[in-house]
């Protein structure tokens, strides 16, 4: 069988696109490693932008996302999104989603950066409800999907897309799907950062990865966003919502030290600094009330009392900044279109460059829905000639598989990629300088030759979630390679990137930065604006 | 602290068994379990992401009830078992696929909606949308040992979630799609109401589907022998 469009991934991004390309009358197949809801996007709280109020516009929309841009951003691409964003708002609301209201209108809320109280949000379950809502008329679209398969590699014939290859997670078989065009809308990586990031487990950036494999360039991927307030043990997101409606960020004698309501980057690195004086940080919730507190924010408590065992109600919860949206990656344009024919990609895993350095909050869902529907719809104009056939990359990676289970298992790669998280939070994360960046370049690259000695000690073929780790780890090693290599030709600090040694931004990095593998050699360069 | 977990794998013989670990506790069940496939049993397998009580994927029972793992904190000596679902997988993974075929069955969706709504209408649905399709509440259900097409908790609940939707127009194609195998034939035992982590209460708005439905003319196929206790008078 040989699908008109096949998406990787079942977040926002995958189930927009796959709603518009089923409209237009394509036979559409989402793919996800785990069951189709089970996707990042469910986490969102804070909420979606859309300028609807009578005290906000569309231009200042702009002009707020182009701000927090710092001039990696393509404004064609921002005024698109942001003059579509209330048709988006419109089309979610008569899908089902139930937004919040107050009186007959949605309600909205200020979140950082924003001149407005823009952020459209369903108590702070904003994702979960968008995404549900999708998968239910998905499910009554009849759009097909397979779950529980594991994206390895894109298959490319004459530099064209001609589908994926994919692991079955039950039987540890590799499969391939064919399609006249390929979507990626596999999400971000901002977990490569490990504990140390917000994300779920998987937003390691497969499909960048893959991207990268087949010849796809990937850009801006230095530019990784922190959130400053993440649970100071778990890295759980306390939403930017908490701020909005009155929380204090503290220190250990409880005196304020930055304002809250500041660009996320400025708030992480005023963190970050209090913290490596030895200090705590804490988020003081107490002002907003009970009644408040659980009408918008239900989730902040529980989540503070099991995972930090304080009650938000009654005392500051410590807090730290953590890896939490990646602004960079496959680039693409405003169609989703990447550099290979017939390869799509849209959410958080492109970079279509609308959040440019910095990334507004209520922003990328707002791209997953907006530019997924329309990456969706340009997937359906692709008409490619696949042929049905065992390709030879089928065969590569059922031989890599294979020798995964080979492998002599002499280096324990979990032990190894805890301390990579660490190393990466510590020397390439808010705060970044060259020599240490060097440093972690030459261990990542340690790792990816020791690779050879690691391997599995689960030999079972039945749902191997040891295999699909290690997989997962060369992934991250493979993309960490990629941004550090990004993080150290940007020799400046703008937005969310910042270098000790470069503290100011410079005008002649105002350009894209571009990494891409030739022959399996990884290449990087600029590329202007 | 200890935990009993009870390992599956179809290749083995026996295929089940129980599994003692020891764990260093303090954190959640789901840190726990990481713990034990990072530290000593790499074969442990099960299913985990957000690690905050919302993708849907880490639920399990404990001493029976259904439980998150991700924001459950284990007590010595708890039995950790999978879900009670169609297929086990492995270990603690279950398989999903028939009991997530059950939303469509049940037109677990819009049908003919218009936009825009009230303040006070969003609350009427405001709990049933906090579904994370855990499908805990399937587990713990007991009429799928006499009815294996029993419709469950959830498809039912996200069905009235459209019912009660003040944008759905066509309320009767939901109802027509939830009387085979669906509100009838809840037993209105409350195992669903009792172990949703959202707070959901699918027996409650399985109530609110009946008299739905009874609106709609279709009365409770049970009741009419129960009404003449099967005496002709
Ligand atoms: C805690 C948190 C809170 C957030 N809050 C907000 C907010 O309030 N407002 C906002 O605008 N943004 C917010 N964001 C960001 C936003 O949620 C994400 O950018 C967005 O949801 C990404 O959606 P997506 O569809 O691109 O990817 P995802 O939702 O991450 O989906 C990725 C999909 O790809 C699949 N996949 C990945 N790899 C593979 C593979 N190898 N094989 C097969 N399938 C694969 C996954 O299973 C999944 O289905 C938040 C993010 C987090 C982590
Ligand atoms: S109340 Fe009905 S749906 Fe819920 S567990 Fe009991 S029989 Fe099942
Ligand atoms: S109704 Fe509750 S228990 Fe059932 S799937 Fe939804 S969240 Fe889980
Ligand atoms: S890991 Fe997502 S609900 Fe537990």
């Amino acid at each position: 069988m040989i699908y008109d469009v096949a998406i990787i991934g079942s977040g926002i991004a995958g189930l927009s696109a796959a709603l518009r390309a089923k409209e237009l009358g394509k036979d559409v197949v989402v793919v996800t490693k785990k069951y189709p809801t089970q996707a990042q996007s469910s986490m969102a709280q804070g909420g979606i932008n859309a300028a609807l109020s009578e005290e906000d516009s569309v231009e200042a929309h702009i002009a707020d996302t182009l701000r927090s841009a710092a001039g990696l951003s393509d404004e064609g691409v921002v005024r698109y999104v942001c003059e579509s964003a209330p048709e988006a708002i419109a089309w979610l609301d008569y899908l089902g989603t139930p937004f919040s209201r107050k009186g007959a209108s949605i309600a909205q809320r200020p979140l950082g950066g924003a001149s407005a109280a823009r952020a459209c949000y369903a108590q702070d379950y904003t994702g979960l409800k968008i995404l549900h809502t999708l998968y239910d008329n998905c499910l009554k679209a009849g759009v097909k999907f397979m779950s529980e398969k594991f994206l390895l590699n894109i298959i490319i014939e004459d530099n064209i897309a001609k589908g994926v290859t994919l692991l079955n997670i039950r039987t540890s078989q590799v499969e391939q799907l064919l399609s006249k065009a390929v979507v990626l809308a596999s999400g971000g990586y901002a977990k490569i950062y490990g504990a140390f990031s917000t994300n779920g487990y998987g937003s390691y950036g497969e499909g960048l990865a893959a991207a990268m494999r087949a010849g796809a360039v990937l850009s801006d991927l230095e530019f990784v966003q922190f959130h400053p307030t993440a649970l100071a043990k778990s890295s759980i997101l306390i939403s930017e919502a908490a701020r909005g409606l009155g929380a204090k960020i503290v220190d250990g004698k409880g005196e304020r030290f930055c304002d809250e309501l500041a660009t996320r980057d400025e708030l992480a690195r005023a963190i970050w600094a209090k913290i490596e004086e030895g200090q705590e940080v804490y988020l003081d919730m107490r002002g907003l009330g009970e009644e408040l507190l659980m009408r918008e924010l239900p989730q902040e408590r529980k989540l503070a009392r099991i995972y930090e065992g304080v009650d938000p109600l009654q005392e500051p919860v410590p807090i730290r900044s953590a890896a939490h949206y990646s602004m960079g990656g496959i680039d693409v344009d405003i169609d989703g279109k990447t550099s290979i024919k017939g390869l799509f990609a849209c959410g958080e895993c492109a970079n279509a460059k609308l959040h440019g350095a910095n990334r507004l909050g209520g922003n990328s869902l707002l791209e997953t829905v907006v530019l997924g529907r329309r990456t969706g719809e340009s997937a359906t104009m692709c008409h490619n000639e696949v042929e049905e056939k065992t390709y030879e990359r089928t065969r590569i990676d059922t031989d890599f598989v294979r020798a995964v289970f080979g492998l002599p298992n002499q280096i324990d790669f979990m032990e190894r990629q805890e301390f990579l998280h660490k190393v990466l939070y510590n020397n390439a994360g808010i705060v970044r300088e060259e020599l240490a960046m060097k440093g972690v370049l030459s261990l990542i690259r340690q790792h990816q030759r020791e690779l050879a000695f690691m391997g599995i000690r689960d030999k079972s073929p039945i749902y191997n979630t040891e295999l699909v780790r290690f997989i997962e780890y060369g992934n991250i090693l493979e993309l960490a390679e990629a941004m550090v290599v990004a993080a150290l030709q940007r020799n400046e600090s703008r937005g969310a990137h910042y270098r000790k040694d470069h503290p100011e931004p410079k005008e002649h990095f105002k350009a894209h930065s571009h990494v891409w593998k030739e022959d399996g050699v990884l290449c990087a360069d600029f590329k202007e604006v | 602290m200890r935990l009993r977990i009870r390992r599956y794998h179809p290749h083995f013989e026996p295929p089940s068994i129980d599994m003692e670990y020891e764990i260093s506790g303090g954190g959640t069940l789901l840190e726990a379990l990481e713990e034990i496939k990072q530290k000593r049993d790499r074969t442990l397998s099960f299913s985990s992401m957000c690690r905050s009580g919302v993708c849907g994927s880490c639920a399990v029972r404990v001493n029976g009830k259904e439980e998150l793992a991700c924001t459950y904190k284990p007590k010595d000596g708890d039995y950790i078992e999978p879900l009670s679902v169609v297929g086990v997988l492995r270990d603690l993974i279950g398989d999903f696929n028939s009991s997530l075929a059950t939303l469509k069955k049940a037109h677990a969706y819009p049908v003919q909606m218009h936009s825009g709504m009230s303040e006070e209408d969003e609350r009427q649905i405001e709990r049933q949308s906090d579904c994370i399709l855990c499908v805990s509440c399937y587990s713990s259900c007991p009429v799928y040992e006499t009815n294996p097409s029993f419709l469950g908790p959830f498809a039912l609940s996200r069905a009235y979630r459209y019912v009660a939707d003040s944008r759905e127009e066509n309320k009767k194609a939901h109802i027509d799609a939830v009387l085979q195998n669906g509100i009838w034939d809840c037993t209105l035992c409350g195992n669903c109401t009792a172990v949703c982590p959202q707070g959901i209460d699918p027996k409650n708005d399985i109530v609110l589907l009946q008299s739905w439905a009874a609106k709609f003319g279709h009365l409770n196929p049970n009741l009419g022998n129960f009404g003449s206790f099967g005496l002709e008078f």
